[in-house]
Protein backbone atom coordinates (compact mmCIF):
# COMPACT_ATOMS: atom_id res chain seq x y z
CA UNK A 1 0.00 0.00 0.00
CA UNK A 2 0.95 3.37 -0.52
CA UNK A 3 -0.87 6.47 1.26
CA UNK A 4 1.12 9.40 -0.11
CA UNK A 5 3.86 9.65 -1.57
CA UNK A 6 6.05 7.67 -4.55
CA UNK A 7 8.80 6.95 -2.85
CA UNK A 8 8.22 3.46 -1.44
CA UNK A 9 11.58 1.72 -2.19
CA UNK A 10 14.00 -0.38 0.05
CA UNK A 11 17.09 1.72 -0.94
CA UNK A 12 16.03 5.27 1.56
CA UNK A 13 18.79 4.96 4.51
CA UNK A 14 16.28 3.35 7.70
CA UNK A 15 19.77 1.82 9.09
CA UNK A 16 19.47 -1.95 10.21
CA UNK A 17 15.28 -1.79 8.64
CA UNK A 18 14.80 -3.76 5.75
CA UNK A 19 10.87 -3.92 5.30
CA UNK A 20 7.64 -3.92 6.65
CA UNK A 21 5.96 -6.61 8.16
CA UNK A 22 2.35 -7.52 9.05
CA UNK A 23 2.05 -8.55 12.51
CA UNK A 24 -1.07 -10.33 11.85
CA UNK A 25 -0.15 -12.66 8.24
CA UNK A 26 3.64 -11.77 8.41
CA UNK A 27 2.76 -10.24 4.50
CA UNK A 28 6.32 -8.46 3.70
CA UNK A 29 6.03 -4.98 2.40
CA UNK A 30 9.06 -2.04 0.90
CA UNK A 31 9.68 0.25 3.58
CA UNK A 32 7.34 3.11 2.79
CA UNK A 33 4.47 5.56 4.58
CA UNK A 34 2.04 2.41 4.75
CA UNK A 35 0.53 0.92 8.24
CA UNK A 36 -2.06 -1.57 7.75
CA UNK A 37 -1.57 -5.13 5.78
CA UNK A 38 -3.64 -5.04 2.25
CA UNK A 39 -4.78 -8.70 2.95
CA UNK A 40 -6.25 -8.64 6.53
CA UNK A 41 -5.61 -4.66 7.76
CA UNK A 42 -3.69 -5.98 10.58
CA UNK A 43 -0.91 -3.84 11.29
CA UNK A 44 2.38 -3.55 9.61
CA UNK A 45 5.82 -3.25 12.01
CA UNK A 46 9.30 -2.48 11.01
CA UNK A 47 11.60 -5.92 9.97
CA UNK A 48 15.35 -5.86 10.54
CA UNK A 49 18.32 -8.07 9.72
CA UNK A 50 18.28 -9.62 12.75
CA UNK A 51 14.42 -10.66 12.08
CA UNK A 52 14.80 -13.22 9.91
CA UNK A 53 17.07 -15.13 7.94
CA UNK A 54 18.11 -13.77 4.79
CA UNK A 55 17.75 -10.33 5.81
CA UNK A 56 21.18 -9.48 5.60
CA UNK A 57 23.92 -9.82 8.23
CA UNK A 58 22.99 -9.91 11.74
CA UNK A 59 23.37 -6.66 13.89
CA UNK A 60 26.87 -6.99 15.43
CA UNK A 61 25.58 -4.53 17.94
CA UNK A 62 27.73 -3.89 21.43
CA UNK A 63 27.12 -2.57 24.85
CA UNK A 64 30.12 -0.25 24.34
CA UNK A 65 28.99 0.87 21.50
CA UNK A 66 25.62 1.96 23.29
CA UNK A 67 27.48 3.31 26.30
CA UNK A 68 29.50 5.60 24.35
CA UNK A 69 26.66 7.05 22.11
CA UNK A 70 25.02 10.38 23.34
CA UNK A 71 22.56 10.57 26.66
CA UNK A 72 19.49 10.40 24.32
CA UNK A 73 17.25 7.61 22.48
CA UNK A 74 20.03 8.11 19.51
CA UNK A 75 22.69 5.88 21.63
CA UNK A 76 20.22 3.05 20.49
CA UNK A 77 20.22 4.08 16.56
CA UNK A 78 21.55 1.11 15.47
CA UNK A 79 18.67 -0.68 16.67
CA UNK A 80 16.20 1.71 14.76
CA UNK A 81 14.86 2.31 12.03
CA UNK A 82 16.46 5.45 11.29
CA UNK A 83 19.24 7.16 8.87
CA UNK A 84 22.42 5.97 9.47
CA UNK A 85 23.45 9.94 10.03
CA UNK A 86 20.56 10.79 12.33
CA UNK A 87 23.33 12.44 14.60
CA UNK A 88 23.92 15.24 12.37
CA UNK A 89 19.48 15.99 12.16
CA UNK A 90 17.96 18.22 14.09
CA UNK A 91 15.33 17.39 16.35
CA UNK A 92 14.66 17.36 20.00
CA UNK A 93 17.07 14.23 21.25
CA UNK A 94 14.57 13.23 23.42
CA UNK A 95 15.12 10.05 26.30
CA UNK A 96 17.74 8.63 28.73
CA UNK A 97 15.51 9.65 31.75
CA UNK A 98 16.03 9.28 35.08
CA UNK A 99 15.22 5.79 36.34
CA UNK A 100 14.15 6.79 39.96
CA UNK A 101 14.76 4.22 42.44
CA UNK A 102 12.15 4.26 44.89
CA UNK A 103 12.39 3.56 48.30
CA UNK A 104 10.49 5.22 49.83
CA UNK A 105 7.71 4.00 47.75
CA UNK A 106 8.62 0.01 47.55
CA UNK A 107 8.38 0.73 51.24
CA UNK A 108 5.11 1.71 51.38
CA UNK A 109 3.93 -0.87 49.00
CA UNK A 110 5.64 -4.10 50.82
CA UNK A 111 7.76 -4.21 48.03
CA UNK A 112 11.96 -4.86 48.06
CA UNK A 113 12.79 -3.18 45.01
CA UNK A 114 11.04 -0.33 43.09
CA UNK A 115 12.35 1.75 40.01
CA UNK A 116 10.31 4.45 38.67
CA UNK A 117 10.78 5.02 34.86
CA UNK A 118 10.45 9.03 35.02
CA UNK A 119 9.68 9.94 31.23
CA UNK A 120 7.50 13.70 32.49
CA UNK A 121 11.88 14.30 32.01
CA UNK A 122 11.79 14.47 28.09
CA UNK A 123 12.06 17.44 25.94
CA UNK A 124 8.00 18.31 26.58
CA UNK A 125 7.56 16.18 29.19
CA UNK A 126 6.00 13.03 27.78
CA UNK A 127 7.15 9.65 26.21
CA UNK A 128 5.52 10.95 23.40
CA UNK A 129 9.10 12.70 22.22
CA UNK A 130 10.73 9.30 21.54
CA UNK A 131 7.95 7.89 19.20
CA UNK A 132 8.16 11.03 17.39
CA UNK A 133 11.55 11.94 17.39
CA UNK A 134 11.63 8.77 14.98
CA UNK A 135 8.39 9.04 13.26
CA UNK A 136 10.08 12.45 11.98
CA UNK A 137 13.07 10.83 10.91
CA UNK A 138 10.94 8.74 8.68
CA UNK A 139 8.48 11.84 7.76
CA UNK A 140 11.85 13.31 6.64
CA UNK A 141 12.74 10.35 4.61
CA UNK A 142 9.71 10.03 2.57
CA UNK A 143 9.81 13.92 1.89
CA UNK A 144 6.62 14.98 3.81
CA UNK A 145 6.24 18.70 4.79
CA UNK A 146 3.95 18.39 7.08
CA UNK A 147 4.02 16.57 10.22
CA UNK A 148 0.61 15.58 12.01
CA UNK A 149 -1.32 13.50 14.47
CA UNK A 150 -4.75 12.46 16.35
CA UNK A 151 -3.79 12.94 19.29
CA UNK A 152 -5.01 13.00 23.59
CA UNK A 153 -2.78 15.88 24.18
CA UNK A 154 0.72 14.96 24.87
CA UNK A 155 1.26 13.74 21.04
CA UNK A 156 0.09 16.80 19.59
CA UNK A 157 2.36 18.86 21.99
CA UNK A 158 5.65 16.36 20.89
CA UNK A 159 4.27 16.91 17.49
CA UNK A 160 4.19 20.55 17.28
CA UNK A 161 7.91 20.64 19.11
CA UNK A 162 9.50 18.33 16.95
CA UNK A 163 8.21 20.17 13.84
CA UNK A 164 8.89 23.52 14.86
CA UNK A 165 13.05 22.24 15.39
CA UNK A 166 13.03 20.46 12.20
CA UNK A 167 11.21 23.38 10.59
CA UNK A 168 8.55 21.64 9.22
CA UNK A 169 4.73 22.72 9.24
CA UNK A 170 2.56 21.28 11.54
CA UNK A 171 -1.10 20.30 11.91
CA UNK A 172 -2.60 18.52 14.73
CA UNK A 173 -5.77 17.08 16.12
CA UNK A 174 -6.90 16.52 19.82
CA UNK A 175 -10.49 16.09 21.23
CA UNK A 176 -11.77 19.99 22.16
CA UNK A 177 -11.97 19.21 25.76
CA UNK A 178 -8.73 18.49 26.90
CA UNK A 179 -6.71 19.43 29.80
CA UNK A 180 -6.01 23.57 29.36
CA UNK A 181 -1.91 23.12 29.61
CA UNK A 182 -2.03 20.35 26.71
CA UNK A 183 -3.98 22.82 24.71
CA UNK A 184 -1.10 25.62 25.50
CA UNK A 185 1.84 22.96 25.15
CA UNK A 186 0.29 21.74 21.74
CA UNK A 187 0.10 25.47 20.50
CA UNK A 188 2.45 27.47 21.75
CA UNK A 189 5.36 25.60 19.48
CA UNK A 190 3.20 26.95 16.21
CA UNK A 191 1.53 25.27 13.52
CA UNK A 192 -2.02 24.37 13.48
CA UNK A 193 -4.17 22.94 16.30
CA UNK A 194 -7.69 21.67 15.59
CA UNK A 195 -10.15 20.64 18.61
CA UNK A 196 -12.86 18.11 17.37
CA UNK A 197 -15.82 17.62 18.92
CA UNK A 198 -15.76 14.42 19.81
CA UNK A 199 -13.65 11.66 21.79
CA UNK A 200 -10.29 10.61 20.56
CA UNK A 201 -11.82 7.60 18.93
CA UNK A 202 -13.88 10.55 16.94
CA UNK A 203 -10.15 12.31 16.07
CA UNK A 204 -8.74 9.18 15.22
CA UNK A 205 -11.96 8.30 12.93
CA UNK A 206 -11.28 11.74 11.57
CA UNK A 207 -7.65 11.82 10.78
CA UNK A 208 -8.09 8.25 9.10
CA UNK A 209 -10.69 9.58 6.51
CA UNK A 210 -8.66 12.77 6.14
CA UNK A 211 -5.34 10.87 5.37
CA UNK A 212 -7.31 9.32 2.22
CA UNK A 213 -8.76 12.95 0.72
CA UNK A 214 -6.54 14.84 -0.99
CA UNK A 215 -6.09 17.51 2.27
CA UNK A 216 -4.32 15.10 3.95
CA UNK A 217 -2.85 12.95 1.89
CA UNK A 218 0.84 14.65 1.65
CA UNK A 219 1.01 14.62 5.38
CA UNK A 220 3.04 12.56 7.94
CA UNK A 221 0.35 11.17 10.33
CA UNK A 222 2.99 10.25 12.62
CA UNK A 223 0.60 7.84 14.41
CA UNK A 224 -1.26 6.50 11.53
CA UNK A 225 1.03 6.47 7.80
CA UNK A 226 4.26 6.70 10.27
CA UNK A 227 2.61 4.08 12.50
CA UNK A 228 5.22 1.40 12.13
CA UNK A 229 8.34 4.04 12.48
CA UNK A 230 6.30 5.48 15.13
CA UNK A 231 5.57 2.45 17.11
CA UNK A 232 9.54 1.39 17.54
CA UNK A 233 10.12 4.76 19.88
CA UNK A 234 9.02 3.21 22.79
CA UNK A 235 11.05 0.13 22.50
CA UNK A 236 13.83 2.94 23.65
CA UNK A 237 12.14 2.69 27.27
CA UNK A 238 12.90 -1.15 27.28
CA UNK A 239 16.30 -0.29 26.17
CA UNK A 240 17.24 2.42 28.72
CA UNK A 241 15.56 0.50 31.41
CA UNK A 242 17.60 -2.59 30.75
CA UNK A 243 20.79 -0.57 30.20
CA UNK A 244 20.06 1.52 33.69
CA UNK A 245 19.66 -1.86 35.65
CA UNK A 246 22.85 -2.54 34.46
CA UNK A 247 22.61 -4.46 31.72
CA UNK A 248 19.31 -6.79 33.31
CA UNK A 249 15.47 -6.71 32.08
CA UNK A 250 13.30 -6.45 35.15
CA UNK A 251 10.97 -9.26 36.70
CA UNK A 252 8.05 -7.54 36.52
CA UNK A 253 7.24 -4.11 34.66
CA UNK A 254 4.18 -1.90 35.17
CA UNK A 255 2.44 0.04 32.07
CA UNK A 256 -0.01 2.49 31.13
CA UNK A 257 -2.46 1.43 28.36
CA UNK A 258 -4.34 4.23 26.06
CA UNK A 259 -3.81 1.84 22.74
CA UNK A 260 -1.61 -0.49 23.98
CA UNK A 261 1.32 0.49 21.34
CA UNK A 262 3.71 0.97 23.95
CA UNK A 263 3.20 -1.95 26.10
CA UNK A 264 3.38 -3.92 23.00
CA UNK A 265 6.96 -2.09 22.11
CA UNK A 266 8.12 -2.40 25.53
CA UNK A 267 8.17 -6.18 24.97
CA UNK A 268 9.80 -6.07 22.05
CA UNK A 269 12.70 -3.92 22.99
CA UNK A 270 13.22 -6.54 25.72
CA UNK A 271 13.05 -9.57 23.24
CA UNK A 272 15.50 -7.60 20.95
CA UNK A 273 18.22 -7.29 23.75
CA UNK A 274 17.59 -11.35 24.41
CA UNK A 275 18.06 -11.75 20.38
CA UNK A 276 21.14 -9.82 20.15
CA UNK A 277 22.62 -11.05 22.87
CA UNK A 278 22.90 -7.22 24.97
CA UNK A 279 21.09 -8.85 27.71
CA UNK A 280 20.71 -12.45 29.57
CA UNK A 281 17.61 -14.12 28.37
CA UNK A 282 15.10 -14.78 31.61
CA UNK A 283 11.18 -14.54 32.14
CA UNK A 284 9.73 -11.18 33.22
CA UNK A 285 6.10 -10.58 33.47
CA UNK A 286 4.28 -7.05 32.07
CA UNK A 287 1.47 -5.61 33.75
CA UNK A 288 -1.21 -3.19 31.93
CA UNK A 289 -2.96 -0.34 33.33
CA UNK A 290 -6.12 0.99 32.36
CA UNK A 291 -8.75 3.77 34.72
CA UNK A 292 -12.01 1.95 35.05
CA UNK A 293 -13.81 4.70 33.20
CA UNK A 294 -11.63 3.09 30.18
CA UNK A 295 -10.92 -0.40 31.04
CA UNK A 296 -11.65 -1.95 27.50
CA UNK A 297 -8.72 -4.02 27.65
CA UNK A 298 -8.60 -5.16 31.32
CA UNK A 299 -12.24 -6.08 30.77
CA UNK A 300 -11.24 -8.63 28.37
CA UNK A 301 -8.66 -9.56 30.49
CA UNK A 302 -10.22 -10.48 33.48
CA UNK A 303 -13.24 -11.85 31.04
CA UNK A 304 -10.68 -14.27 29.82
CA UNK A 305 -11.25 -12.91 26.28
CA UNK A 306 -9.63 -12.36 23.23
CA UNK A 307 -11.24 -9.63 21.95
CA UNK A 308 -11.32 -6.39 23.06
CA UNK A 309 -14.89 -4.55 22.98
CA UNK A 310 -14.88 -0.91 22.58
CA UNK A 311 -15.75 1.38 24.91
CA UNK A 312 -16.83 5.08 25.29
CA UNK A 313 -14.28 6.41 27.57
CA UNK A 314 -15.14 8.55 31.28
CA UNK A 315 -12.18 9.22 33.17
CA UNK A 316 -9.83 12.02 34.12
CA UNK A 317 -7.19 10.20 32.89
CA UNK A 318 -7.63 11.63 29.46
CA UNK A 319 -4.73 10.56 27.76
CA UNK A 320 -5.20 7.13 28.21
CA UNK A 321 -9.10 7.42 27.22
CA UNK A 322 -8.99 5.42 24.09
CA UNK A 323 -11.74 3.46 24.11
CA UNK A 324 -11.18 1.15 20.69
CA UNK A 325 -7.55 0.09 21.35
CA UNK A 326 -6.30 -0.92 18.18
CA UNK A 327 -2.94 -3.11 19.90
CA UNK A 328 -5.77 -4.32 22.64
CA UNK A 329 -5.62 -8.01 21.75
CA UNK A 330 -1.29 -7.83 21.63
CA UNK A 331 -1.39 -6.39 25.02
CA UNK A 332 -3.15 -9.69 26.20
CA UNK A 333 -1.24 -12.28 24.31
CA UNK A 334 1.68 -10.54 26.30
CA UNK A 335 0.11 -10.53 29.51
CA UNK A 336 -0.76 -13.47 29.47
CA UNK A 337 2.38 -14.60 28.10
CA UNK A 338 4.49 -13.41 30.55
CA UNK A 339 2.56 -14.26 33.57
CA UNK A 340 1.18 -10.68 33.94
CA UNK A 341 -2.34 -8.93 34.18
CA UNK A 342 -4.26 -6.11 33.21
CA UNK A 343 -6.09 -4.19 36.27
CA UNK A 344 -7.56 -1.31 36.42
CA UNK A 345 -8.28 1.27 38.94
CA UNK A 346 -10.81 4.33 40.23
CA UNK A 347 -10.68 8.08 39.73
CA UNK A 348 -10.13 8.46 43.29
CA UNK A 349 -7.85 5.75 43.02
CA UNK A 350 -5.97 7.80 40.40
CA UNK A 351 -5.92 10.83 42.34
CA UNK A 352 -4.48 9.01 45.25
CA UNK A 353 -1.46 7.14 43.34
CA UNK A 354 -0.11 10.78 42.31
CA UNK A 355 -0.57 12.22 45.42
CA UNK A 356 1.71 8.93 46.98
CA UNK A 357 3.93 9.14 44.12
CA UNK A 358 4.28 12.73 44.66
CA UNK A 359 4.67 12.40 48.85
CA UNK A 360 6.86 9.17 48.58
CA UNK A 361 9.32 10.06 46.14
CA UNK A 362 8.98 14.04 44.83
CA UNK A 363 7.92 12.45 41.30
CA UNK A 364 5.02 14.66 39.86
CA UNK A 365 2.68 12.47 37.59
CA UNK A 366 0.25 13.04 35.31
CA UNK A 367 -2.93 11.40 35.41
CA UNK A 368 -1.55 8.29 32.77
CA UNK A 369 0.76 8.30 35.99
CA UNK A 370 -1.63 8.18 38.47
CA UNK A 371 -3.29 5.18 36.69
CA UNK A 372 0.10 3.14 36.54
CA UNK A 373 0.84 3.75 40.13
CA UNK A 374 -2.88 3.00 41.24
CA UNK A 375 -2.60 -0.41 39.48
CA UNK A 376 1.18 -1.11 40.94
CA UNK A 377 -0.35 -0.66 44.21
CA UNK A 378 -3.74 -2.65 43.54
CA UNK A 379 -1.31 -5.69 42.26
CA UNK A 380 0.61 -5.19 45.55
CA UNK A 381 -2.66 -5.21 47.68
CA UNK A 382 -3.99 -8.15 45.90
CA UNK A 383 -0.67 -10.48 46.01
CA UNK A 384 -0.51 -10.62 42.41
CA UNK A 385 2.68 -8.70 42.70
CA UNK A 386 5.68 -10.77 43.76
CA UNK A 387 6.96 -8.25 46.77
CA UNK A 388 10.75 -9.57 46.10
CA UNK A 389 11.08 -9.10 42.78
CA UNK A 390 12.34 -6.14 40.67
CA UNK A 391 9.93 -4.20 39.80
CA UNK A 392 9.60 -1.14 37.38
CA UNK A 393 6.85 1.00 36.40
CA UNK A 394 6.97 3.74 33.91
CA UNK A 395 5.84 7.70 34.70
CA UNK A 396 4.89 8.54 31.20
CA UNK A 397 4.15 12.76 31.73
CA UNK A 398 4.42 15.35 34.16
CA UNK A 399 1.73 16.58 36.39
CA UNK A 400 2.20 19.66 35.79
CA UNK A 401 0.17 18.58 32.46
CA UNK A 402 -3.13 17.39 34.62
CA UNK A 403 -3.93 20.31 37.73
CA UNK A 404 -7.21 20.04 37.56
CA UNK A 405 -6.93 16.34 38.58
CA UNK A 406 -5.21 17.21 42.12
CA UNK A 407 -5.72 21.00 42.34
CA UNK A 408 -8.46 20.34 45.08
CA UNK A 409 -6.73 17.97 47.18
CA UNK A 410 -3.25 19.92 47.13
CA UNK A 411 -3.89 23.60 48.92
CA UNK A 412 -1.88 25.55 50.92
CA UNK A 413 -1.51 24.42 54.79
CA UNK A 414 -2.54 27.77 55.75
CA UNK A 415 -2.88 31.12 54.62
CA UNK A 416 -1.70 33.75 57.59
CA UNK A 417 -0.56 37.22 58.14
CA UNK A 418 3.54 37.73 57.82
CA UNK A 419 3.48 37.42 62.05
CA UNK A 420 5.03 34.85 64.43
CA UNK A 421 2.14 34.90 66.73
CA UNK A 422 -0.08 34.03 63.62
CA UNK A 423 2.14 31.00 62.46
CA UNK A 424 2.26 29.95 66.16
CA UNK A 425 -1.21 29.72 66.09
CA UNK A 426 -1.54 28.43 62.73
CA UNK A 427 1.00 25.37 63.53
CA UNK A 428 -1.02 24.97 66.75
CA UNK A 429 -4.14 24.09 64.97
CA UNK A 430 -2.26 22.00 62.36
CA UNK A 431 -0.56 19.84 65.19
CA UNK B 1 -31.45 1.92 1.25
CA UNK B 2 -29.45 4.07 -0.98
CA UNK B 3 -26.36 4.62 1.15
CA UNK B 4 -22.55 5.66 0.32
CA UNK B 5 -19.37 3.76 1.19
CA UNK B 6 -16.16 5.76 1.92
CA UNK B 7 -13.48 3.61 0.51
CA UNK B 8 -10.17 3.64 2.80
CA UNK B 9 -7.29 3.97 0.65
CA UNK B 10 -5.56 -0.07 0.83
CA UNK B 11 -9.41 -1.18 -0.67
CA UNK B 12 -9.29 1.52 -3.41
CA UNK B 13 -7.46 -1.20 -6.16
CA UNK B 14 -10.92 -2.87 -6.06
CA UNK B 15 -12.96 0.30 -6.68
CA UNK B 16 -10.88 1.89 -9.33
CA UNK B 17 -9.33 4.68 -7.21
CA UNK B 18 -13.14 5.65 -6.57
CA UNK B 19 -12.62 7.13 -2.22
CA UNK B 20 -16.55 6.62 -2.16
CA UNK B 21 -18.53 4.11 -3.90
CA UNK B 22 -22.84 3.87 -4.04
CA UNK B 23 -24.21 0.91 -1.83
CA UNK B 24 -27.53 -0.35 -1.56
CA UNK B 25 -29.11 -2.51 2.11
CA UNK B 26 -31.33 -1.85 4.84
CA UNK B 27 -28.79 -3.23 7.09
CA UNK B 28 -24.44 -3.05 6.92
CA UNK B 29 -24.64 -6.70 5.86
CA UNK B 30 -27.10 -6.22 2.85
CA UNK B 31 -24.57 -3.18 2.06
CA UNK B 32 -21.39 -5.22 1.94
CA UNK B 33 -23.50 -8.28 0.13
CA UNK B 34 -24.24 -5.70 -2.83
CA UNK B 35 -20.36 -4.05 -2.67
CA UNK B 36 -18.52 -7.37 -2.83
CA UNK B 37 -21.16 -8.20 -5.69
CA UNK B 38 -20.46 -4.50 -6.99
CA UNK B 39 -16.30 -4.93 -6.53
CA UNK B 40 -15.61 -8.98 -6.33
CA UNK B 41 -13.32 -9.73 -3.66
CA UNK B 42 -13.54 -6.77 -1.48
CA UNK B 43 -15.87 -8.08 1.07
CA UNK B 44 -13.10 -11.09 1.73
CA UNK B 45 -11.06 -8.18 2.84
CA UNK B 46 -13.60 -6.52 5.43
CA UNK B 47 -15.05 -9.46 6.92
CA UNK B 48 -12.94 -12.55 7.52
CA UNK B 49 -13.60 -16.61 7.28
CA UNK B 50 -16.05 -16.56 9.48
CA UNK B 51 -17.92 -13.92 8.02
CA UNK B 52 -17.33 -11.59 10.92
CA UNK B 53 -16.02 -8.04 10.53
CA UNK B 54 -11.77 -8.26 10.43
CA UNK B 55 -10.39 -6.95 14.21
CA UNK B 56 -8.65 -4.55 12.84
CA UNK B 57 -11.20 -2.79 10.86
CA UNK B 58 -13.33 -0.07 11.79
CA UNK B 59 -16.97 0.15 10.31
CA UNK B 60 -18.73 3.22 10.89
CA UNK B 61 -22.42 3.83 10.10
CA UNK B 62 -22.95 7.56 10.06
CA UNK B 63 -21.22 8.56 13.12
CA UNK B 64 -21.26 5.57 15.49
CA UNK B 65 -19.10 2.64 15.35
CA UNK B 66 -21.32 -0.51 14.18
CA UNK B 67 -19.60 -2.10 17.31
CA UNK B 68 -21.68 0.01 19.50
CA UNK B 69 -24.59 -0.66 17.60
CA UNK B 70 -26.05 -4.29 16.15
CA UNK B 71 -22.40 -5.01 13.99
CA UNK B 72 -23.52 -6.06 10.94
CA UNK B 73 -27.00 -6.12 11.77
CA UNK B 74 -26.65 -2.64 12.02
CA UNK B 75 -29.70 -0.10 10.31
CA UNK B 76 -28.79 1.81 7.20
CA UNK B 77 -31.10 5.16 6.89
CA UNK B 78 -31.47 6.08 3.15
CA UNK B 79 -28.88 8.19 2.38
CA UNK B 80 -26.60 7.29 5.61
CA UNK B 81 -22.81 7.50 4.93
CA UNK B 82 -20.88 4.32 5.95
CA UNK B 83 -17.06 4.69 6.57
CA UNK B 84 -14.45 1.18 6.83
CA UNK B 85 -11.48 2.98 8.42
CA UNK B 86 -8.33 0.63 9.41
CA UNK B 87 -7.53 0.74 13.30
CA UNK B 88 -5.21 2.76 14.40
CA UNK B 89 -2.78 3.11 17.25
CA UNK B 90 -1.45 5.35 18.93
CA UNK B 91 -2.51 9.07 21.15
Amino acid sequence: MVLATAETTTTLDFGPAVALSCRECGTRYPLGPSFACIECFGPLEVAYTWTSPGDGPAATVTRRQIEAGPANIWRYRSLLPVPSDVLTKRNLAPGWTKLVKADNLARELGLRSLHVKDDSGNPTHSFKDRVVAIALEAARTFGFHTLSCSSTGNLAGAVTAAAARAGLDACVFIPADLEEAKIVMASVYGGRLVGIEGTYDDVNRFCSELIGDPLGEKWGFVNVNLRPFYGEGSKTLAFEIAEQLGWRIPDQIVIPIASGSQLTKVDKGFRELIKLGLVEDKPYKIFGAQAEGCSPVAAAFKAGHDIVRPVKPDTIAKSLAIGNPADGPYVLDIARRTGGAVEDVTDAEIVDAIRLLARTEGIFAETAGGVTVGVLRKLAENGVLDPDAETVVLNTGDGLKTLDAVSAHARPTAVIRPSLNAFRTAVADNS
Amino acid sequence: MSVSVRIPTILRTYTDGASEVNGEGATLREVLQKLDADFPGIGARILDETGKIRRFVNVYVGEEDVRFADGLDTVTPDGVQISVIPAVAGG
